[in-house]
């Protein structure tokens, strides 16, 4: 009995582990490549440790590309400012929504629940003549001010606003806050874990979108990582020690903000989804 | 008394509305609007050139998708994309959760690991892929390696689309694992504990108890699968530099919706009305998949 358990659970490892090799390998592949020479890439080998270790790939895509550095400062930029903003607005309807009596209430939340449910691909060209009306194709607000909320968060803020203990308000309302004191001073505050979680969903989708910046911009000085990093391939196509490089520097921010984040994450996911 | 009663309920939806203004302002000028928008744009054909101009053609624009052989090619790409790629990662997606809940050491470690690629953006991880999908690249290495044939995965008409099924599958499995490690842990171990009282070993119990359990969760993952799926783009854009080749291959619903909108002219209205198909055939596929594990769970 005791011996069957065992064989079941070493299996149990073989597959986790078999499929952290598969899950690592094209990252692996991917660093690696970063640090060879554009000789040891061309000649195919299928080593992964380089044998002439190099930075050049690094410096050449920070020093003699001029454009990437400012590709990074757009991408951080403009998934700085969706973050901050939606953090905010998100939490203000979703508490509108969750505590205070009013209205419209109702038919509202009905129409924030209908707008989860349309695609993309539908509001997409409306959205680029709209813009294109504002004047806004070409700009950081074009990129920021139509993604400065989301309809998921305004729902999932509502749901855990919801759930919050209703003392605390008021109490505050008896030392005389007003709603917004009460809203900034203690509500936000305390949702922190739940803002945790939205933030980094809204900084990673927006730091990793490639259909709206493809649309929008067409100023390459103003192009997001994942758009110069495709027109970096057109540019160096058989470069792959350069694009691998640039994909490096691409990927690290968001796995130094999952590495610190990591528990809300998973929160995030089974918030969102799941249930 | 009543007086201060309407007073605090005008107070309060003062302030309701003041909180919700950001929203209602986007809400109206780059959602609701936009799909109004949307519908004008099916029925009329745009002139972008100088100012911009519309013309009411009825319904032409979706006559025209009968037509439209790149219309059937995207089609039918697409939905062979999606009948492969959901099952496969929703089950791959099942397994992994199942075998990381077993209680095994280094499950936080294994964790981290899976939910890599759900991390990356999908531009990065196509290109990474195009790498190792290089004639002379890893991929075919190790398949010679192990005695398997090659492909020109990046070439061939054949195996273009596998190629890009096999990264999704891969990058998207983990994501829905995390949603599924996260119901496995409300199935009550008095289920388990039964199941192992009528003799059942660790395979039934998984059969009988686990996947049972998590039907509506399974619902969820297949219906964000389907959702995802049919709006394959960036890996097909990038992975095809925009034409969806080798021979149109490649080439899926909302990319030709891209095309026709942003790179050939007079085609906007066109490109609005196949958005509008998508939309329909994804809201249809959601109703089928919602009705038929309905009717299961009835049993």
């Amino acid at each position: 009995m005791k011996r069957k358990i065992g064989i079941g659970k070493a299996l149990l490892y073989v597959v986790l582990v078999v499929y952290a090799i598969i899950t690592l390998i094209p990252f692996l592949w991917a660093l690696s490549s970063s640090f060879k020479t554009l000789e040891e890439i061309v000649s195919g080998t299928m080593s992964f440790v380089p044998k002439q270790f190099t930075l050049d790939n690094y410096k050449q895509i920070f020093v003699e590309q001029e454009l990437f550095p400012r590709w990074l400062l757009n991408s951080v930029i403009i998934a700085a400012a969706v973050t901050v903003l939606n953090l905010l607005f998100n939490s203000m309807a979703g508490y509108a929504l969750a505590r205070l009596q009013f209205p419209g209430r109702k038919p509202l939340f009905l129409i924030i629940l209908a707008v989860l449910m349309i695609p993309a691909q539908v509001t997409m060209i409306p959205n680029y003549l709209i813009l294109k009306q504002l004047g806004w194709l070409n700009s950081y607000q074009g990129m920021i001010v139509p993604t400065m909320i989301n309809a998921t968060f305004i729902f999932m803020m509502r749901q855990f606003f919801i759930n919050f203990p209703r003392e605390l308000e008021e109490a505050a309302e008896l030392d005389g806050l007003g709603r917004l004191g009460i809203f900034f001073r203690i509500v936000l505050p305390l949702a922190r874990p739940a803002l945790a979680a939205q933030a980094i969903f809204v900084f990673m989708g927006s730091w990793n979108d490639f259909m709206r910046p493809l649309i929008i911009l067409s100023d390459p000085q103003l192009f997001t990582l994942p758009l110069g990093l495709n027109s970096f391939k057109g540019q160096y196509i058989s470069y792959w020690n350069y694009i691998m490089a640039a994909s490096m520097v691409f990927t690290l921010p968001v796995l130094v903000i999952y590495t610190f984040f990591n528990r809300y994450f998973i929160k995030g996911i089974s918030f969102t989804g799941g249930k | 008394m009543k007086q201060t009663l309407t007073k605090k309920m005008w107070r309060e939806t003062g302030s309701a509305y003041l909180f919700l203004s950001p929203a209602l302002f986007v809400l109206l000028l780059f959602i609701i609007g936009p799909i109004v928008f949307a519908v004008f744009l099916a029925f009329h054909k745009v002139q972008l050139l100088g100012t911009t101009s519309f013309e009411f053609v009825g319904l032409d624009n979706f006559a025209r998708i009968a037509d439209d052989t790149r219309a059937k090619i995207a089609l039918w790409n697409t939905l062979k994309y999606v009948a492969i790629v959901v099952p496969c990662q929703t089950i791959l997606a099942l397994v992994l959760a199942a075998t990381l809940n077993a209680g095994l050491k280094g499950e936080k470690f294994f964790r981290i690991v899976y939910f890599l690629p759900t991390l990356t953006s999908s531009a990065v991880l196509t290109l990474i892929f195009m790498w190792m999908y290089n004639q002379n690249g890893l991929i075919n290495h190790v398949l010679e390696a192990v005695g398997l044939p090659t492909y020109n995965w990046l070439g061939d008409p054949d195996v273009a689309l596998n190629a890009i099924m096999i990264m999704n599958i891969w990058s998207t499995a983990p994501y829905f694992m995390v949603i599924y490690l996260a119901a496995l842990q409300d199935i009550p171990d008095s289920l388990y504990e039964a199941a192992e009282l009528d003799g059942a070993d660790a395979w039934q119990k998984f059969w009988h108890v686990t996947v049972p359990y998590l039907r509506p969760v399974t619902s969820f993952v297949v219906v964000m699968g389907l959702i995802g799926t049919f709006q394959l783009f960036d890996q097909s854009y990038i992975f095809s530099a925009g034409s969806g080749g080798p021979n149109n291959s490649t080439l899926t619903v909302v990319l030709l919706i891209y095309q026709y909108a942003f790179k050939t002219l007079g085609t906007m209205g066109y490109a609005a009305a196949l958005a509008f198909a998508l939309a329909i055939i994804i809201l249809i596929a959601t109703l089928l998949q919602r009705k038929l594990s309905k009717e299961e769970s009835l049993y």
